[in-house]
């Protein structure tokens, strides 16, 4: 096996002096991996999420993401940022500015395109997610479905080679979450890297390659999806599952 | 189960009409008796005492430059003689009489440069170059010294001129400077963030007459004999500094305001600090702040009438200074007063307008 492209070292982190969030996070994600991270609100799901793309820093045990060991380092850091890309639970799009804006921002200031280049990628992006006539609009302007899909759009602009997803369905109506979940079932079967944390069980089930169950801050329990949800290992995983899939 | 068909209803207009000037009588000045009761005294008020402002102001005055008329007509009509016969020094104030094109020329120069710098499609790095070539000019026509032109002392310059240009490079210079203090009173560096505030809380604790008073008269005291900037610079610097602190409070409440979430984005993205202050944040939090900020300008516009104190005589200096002196037309101070007074006013009123303007142009992005 090759070696991982990401990797937690004994991770742990605290918010301030008594909050222990991240308690030694051992992980290794494979590239092209896809992976669902689910667990109660407060097991620290997210916090992992964001410690990959440094939105989070964590302060023992080390993390390496495609090669680059994330530290206080501003340049690895920018490294590594241009190969993640992630989507937020609120969209989080620039209002202010239109959706090709959102999406050539990134390409023309941090990838130095010429911007013709950068609308041209923008527009395939926007197709890909199937929202290319929605280009000249402003955000607020769009539906939550909508906007969700210009965010992941804007992520796959800078051509990540890893993509997080952090609650992406939601803040969304129920209407318009499986435009979403159909945008991302698409997106996992093209091979690119990807970190989930949502409840959405089904689409677990059918893309994703393993599910990985968090608590307090731990990883109690990960293993391929039918054996999670058929055959969990741990009591707190059935108590969890049980009250997440019963209705 | 039947199989019910879902119709929708086609709109219909609202059954009572709401737009137009009739129902907006209705609604703003006869909606209940109380209201009833304000309009009629308003009414009543206003036809008590317009006819005899009326008579005052345009039909008993006295618009000759000539004193005695308006010393017969004092007490029933307004001797607006007195605008006539000082204009040119209420607006230019010292400055040498048959050089006073140079300061018109120059003013005219810079108030079409303000209003180019309000034109979004002209804010281009070019705009600030045009603004240093500006000046550069506005200062050659003022101080002349050069191609013939006389030299004049800036302790001569005055009136109108003065304000304008105070109260511009006043805003102009003191606008980056207090995004910079909002920015730095967030910083994550302790000495950074002591600093900015240090200087917003100094500054705000004391009146600008008083830093005004120090720019003049304290300043060059530590300063070898001869070595110190010209007043006008010292004076420019102590409104600069002012307004900034006042004007940094301001665009701290609207990066405030700005939700964690659009950071964090543009981070994701792979924006740094300065990018993400300048593409995301700052858009966003002056777009907010718009009438706080207008607000600090108007209030810098009006408060230059300040360096009077400083022996700088701008408009209102100016006109102290040509009623002052001349006996014959010292009783009619008031009318000159109302002379600036519509001065100041159109300026600021201008300036509200823009900020209104700007308003809604910013709230494109916000419509549905």
């Amino acid at each position: 096996m090759s070696a991982p492209i990401i990797q937690f070292d004994k991770v742990n982190k605290w918010y301030g002096d008594s909050f222990h969030v991240l308690r030694d996070i051992e992980l290794g994600v494979a590239a092209g991996e896809r992976i669902v991270i689910c667990g109660p609100s407060g097991s620290g799901k997210s916090t992992l999420l964001r410690c990959i793309n440094r939105l989070e820093e964590h302060q023992e045990g080390r993390l390496i993401v495609d090669g680059v060991e994330l530290s206080d380092d501003v340049k690895a850091i920018d490294a590594v940022r241009r190969k993640v890309g992630m989507v937020f639970q609120q969209f989080n799009l620039f209002p202010h500015l239109t959706v090709m804006e959102n999406l050539t921002l990134s390409p023309m200031w941090v990838g130095k395109m010429p911007k013709k280049e950068a609308e041209e990628r923008a527009i395939k992006q926007l197709e890909r997610v199937r929202i290319a006539e929605q280009a000249h609009k402003y955000p607020l302007q769009l539906s939550g479905g909508q906007q969700q899909r210009v965010a992941i759009a804007r992520a796959l602009c800078l051509t990540p080679k890893i993509m997080l997803f952090d609650e992406p369905t939601s803040a969304l109506d129920p209407e318009m979450i499986n435009e979403v979940l159909d945008v991302m079932i698409e997106l996992a079967g093209q091979g690119i890297t990807m970190l989930c944390v949502t409840h959405e069980m089904g689409f677990a089930r059918s893309v994703a390659d393993r599910v990985i169950f968090m608590d307090r801050g731990q990883i109690v329990e990960q293993n391929a999806p039918e054996a999670f949800f058929a055959n969990p290992q741990n009591e707190r995983t059935r108590d969890f599952l049980s009250k997440i899939i019963a209705h | 189960m039947s199989g019910a068909v879902f119709k929708s209803i086609e709109p219909r207009p609202a059954p009572v009409r709401t737009e137009g000037l009739l129902p907006w009588v209705r609604a703003n000045l006869l909606a209940d008796w109380p209201s009833i009761l304000a309009t009629l005294i308003v009414i009543a008020l206003a036809l008590r005492f317009l006819p005899g402002l009326f008579d005052w102001a345009l039909l008993n005055a006295v618009y000759r430059p000539d004193a005695d008329a308006c010393q017969a007509a004092r007490g029933t009509g307004a001797c607006w003689g007195v605008v006539s016969e000082k204009y040119r020094i209420i607006i230019f104030g010292r400055y040498p009489y048959e050089g006073q094109w140079r300061p018109l020329l120059a003013t005219l120069l810079l108030l079409g440069l303000l209003i180019a710098s309000c034109v979004r499609s002209f804010w281009r790095p070019w705009l600030a170059g045009l603004w240093v070539v500006v000046i550069a000019a506005f200062l050659l026509l003022m101080g002349g010294g050069w191609f013939g032109l006389s030299s004049v002392g800036s302790d001569q310059w005055g009136g109108l001129p003065l304000t304008i240009m105070l109260a511009a490079l006043g805003i102009v210079l003191a606008f980056p400077l207090s995004v910079l203090v909002a920015l730095g009173r967030r910083s994550q560096l302790p000495a950074i963030r002591t600093v900015c505030i240090v200087y917003v809380e100094l500054i705000r604790g004391v009146p600008l007459i008083s830093v005004l008073f120090m720019a003049s008269f304290l300043f060059p005291l530590f300063m070898p004999i001869g070595k110190s900037p010209d007043v006008l610079v010292r004076v420019l610097v102590g409104i600069t500094l002012f307004a900034a602190a006042y004007l940094a409070e301001t665009v701290r409440g609207g990066l405030q305001a700005i939700p964690k979430g659009q950071v964090e984005a543009a981070q994701s993205l792979g924006l740094g600090y300065w990018q993400t202050q300048r593409k995301i944040v700052l858009p966003q939090a002056l777009a907010m702040v718009v009438p706080g900020i207008m607000n600090i300008f108007i209030g810098v516009f009006k408060d230059t009438s300040l360096v009077t104190i400083v022996s700088l005589y701008e408009l209102t200096g100016a006109l102290s200074l040509a009623l002052n002196s001349d006996a014959n037309w010292r009783p009619f101070k008031l009318e000159g007063y109302l002379f600036i007074t519509l001065i100041y006013f159109a300026f600021c009123f201008a300036m509200s307008r823009y900020s209104l303007w700007i308003e809604k142009r910013l709230a494109v992005s916000k419509s549905r």
